[in-house]
């Protein structure tokens, strides 16, 4: 197995967490107009609860979905008592967000401390699977599984349910939703919360590949913005499309150009941005 | 009276080295007034053009490291201000290029991204910054032959520079390009009805903004002798953000005051509490949420509030005018 084999593999795995993550920040930026700075924090802030519950002895998926749910709870608890208030003035509300992130991130280093924390890889994705000839580690396809899995049933929920239509109609028209009687604030509350759940749980799956520090906020919110951004917003297959060129643009930019990483993943974002700035996919220009 | 109390009010800045005595202290006024320099700056991005950018610290970055790299090749003052100030000029235009192919919140959600950029290359790009060891330069250097070591020496000169920002600014805010600003902020349409072109203005605004913001950042160099990442971080920009929103946006003193605000905050949190991320996230959501409008406007409102129990209109400010809107 060669190096190249590795890095794909690795993309793909980080495409598929970026997924998780950016699913969510590109459904509330669709229907809220909010680019939520908070997003980073609900992702760090998900793995650090992870690693609590797996303290004290969970099931490292009941800690997962545990603590997709409590960052979800949280989610909708900023979106319910402070975004709620400042509805109709974007800027503030980014603002806010912004500062909420700086919170969260000292609260997160004052609470679980400044060393990395290493999470053990659940046992059921230890060693290696082959697949093709290549031997892929089983963790890693075992995310790509996750994302799949959930991709699709968000697509679904999104496309074939009565909530999805509800808000699909709130993402094209606020206004129009809410004369046809569209309660659009608890979408609101309900996108926020799905979308800070989401960050939350790949925080936990994403804690064995990536571990537990601080600064993980702002590693994984910048892909996120980017993911969005090149995807377009308020679209699920743009997320999903962008997650898998971040990934790569990421891994090989880290083997290809180590001191332009950065700039490598970025450097798309900007074509993109001046050539279609609504995004790939994108039904809301920014 | 306004006279007299611009007169006692230069005078008491004159003479702060007299009063204040120890060194520490000047050197905190030093820091106020360099960051009331970024301030300003920003606030004509942030103010007079309505547009919110969270890269700011980028551009000051890029002026820290440029002169810093300058400075440790041998050349003297004169080039070294000159390069700093065009090498962030020439980012600036790259990034206003780029920010403004939208407003509102793609704008800063660019900016955003374009600021993580330059911190990025700090970070990594270690032949060219030195990553996160940073760059130091060895002396303060003696900018046409003034000797800046001791700390009263460098805050007049800071003051002179300062004085002349605020003096940039006076007339810029009484221009016909900063109405034209003020213009596009207000009602772009109408501007291009006009025959403005809103977006050379737009780029002409962002190009002062950064001008400034280089002239800050090359006194922040001249002041640390050192740069590392954390200058270009997002809290940065966000602590600058935050200086010109919390004083009171488009308004001359509002930054001033925000950011001597900010940096005494800064300095009095830390001496009793490690959390300064924590107070700067929370002062951030509460001046959001409660004194849009900025502090020192805020403060007269709630207090009248109290008085009348009765809400005013607010002032406009770029948070308030959205949500009117």
């Amino acid at each position: 197995m060669n190096l190249w084999t590795i890095l794909a593999i690795n993309s793909v795995t980080l495409g598929g967490l970026l997924f998780l993550l950016s699913a969510g920040f590109s459904l509330i930026f669709g229907l809220m107009r909010i680019p939520n700075l908070t997003h980073g924090s609900m992702f760090m802030l998900g793995a650090y609860f992870g690693v609590t519950l797996l303290g004290l002895g969970c099931n490292f998926w009941i800690a997962a979905l545990g603590a997709g749910l409590g960052v979800a709870l949280f989610g909708a608890l900023i979106e319910r008592f402070i975004l709620r208030r400042l509805v109709g003035a974007e800027l503030a509300q980014v603002l806010v967000t912004l500062g909420l992130s700086f919170m969260v991130a000292d609260a997160c280093l004052m609470q679980w401390g400044g060393d990395p924390i290493s999470v053990d890889t659940p046992p059921i994705g230890i060693g290696a699977t082959h697949l093709l000839g290549v031997a892929v580690p089983t963790y890693r396809l075992i995310i790509i599984l996750i994302a799949v899995v959930i991709a699709v049933v968000l697509w679904g929920l999104l496309d074939k349910t009565r909530l999805g239509a509800m808000i699909r109609a709130a993402v094209d028209d606020p206004a129009m939703a809410r004369v046809c009687g569209i309660r659009v604030s608890h979408l609101f509350t309900i996108v926020f919360a799905l979308g800070a759940g989401l960050a939350g749980f790949a925080g936990v799956i994403g804690a064995p590949i990536l571990s537990v520090y601080p600064g993980l906020d702002q590693d994984m919110l910048p892909l996120a913005l980017v993911v969005v951004i090149l995807g377009g917003s308020g679209s699920l297959l743009g997320s999903l499309v962008g997650s898998f060129v971040v990934g790569f643009l990421y891994n090989f930019g880290q083997v290809i150009f180590p001191e332009l990483a950065y700039v490598v993943l970025f450097l798309p974002m900007l074509i993109v941005l001046v050539v279609r700035p609504r995004g790939l996919f994108g039904r809301v220009t920014l | 009276v306004k006279r007299v109390a611009l007169l006692i009010g230069l005078v008491a800045l004159a003479t702060v080295p007299f009063w204040v005595g120890n060194s520490y202290y000047i050197n905190i006024s030093s820091q106020i007034l360099i960051y009331a320099i970024l301030a300003l700056g920003l606030n004509v991005l942030v103010g007079y053009a309505g547009l919110v950018t969270l890269g700011h610290a980028g551009l000051f970055g890029v002026a820290c490291y440029a002169a810093a790299t300058l400075i440790n090749a041998g050349h003297n003052s004169i080039i070294v201000a000159i390069g700093a100030v065009a090498a962030t000029l020439a980012v600036t235009a790259m990034f206003a290029v780029l920010a403004l192919r939208a407003t509102g919140l793609g704008f800063v959600m660019i900016t955003v991204a374009l600021g993580q950029i330059v911190w990025g290359i700090a970070y990594r790009w270690i032949s060219l910054t030195n990553g996160d060891n940073g760059v130091s330069i060895n002396v303060r250097p003696h900018p046409f032959g003034l000797a800046l070591d001791s700390a009263p020496a460098f805050y007049w000169a800071t003051l002179v520079v300062f004085l002349l920002t605020l003096g940039c600014m006076v007339i810029f805010v009484a221009s016909p390009f900063g109405a034209a600003v003020r213009g596009t902020r207000d009602q772009p349409r109408r501007m291009t009805a006009l025959g403005y072109n809103v977006w050379l203005t737009r780029f002409l605004a962002f190009l002062f903004s950064g001008f400034w913001s280089a002239i800050a950042g090359l006194l922040y160099l001249y002041y640390n002798q050192f740069v590392s990442p954390q200058t270009v971080a997002l809290s940065a920009s966000a602590e600058a953000l935050l200086m010109v929103i919390a004083g009171g946006t488009a308004t001359l003193f509002g930054p001033i005051a925000g950011a001597a605000l900010v940096v005494i905050m800064k300095d009095v949190a830390s001496a009793y509490i490690e959390r300064w991320n924590f107070v700067l996230g929370a002062i951030f959501v509460l001046i959001v949420v409660f004194m849009p409008e900025g502090l020192a406007p805020g403060s007269v409102r709630l207090w009248r509030f109290v008085m009348a129990r009765r809400q005013r209109r607010l002032p406009a400010s770029v948070l308030t005018r959205e949500r009117q809107s």
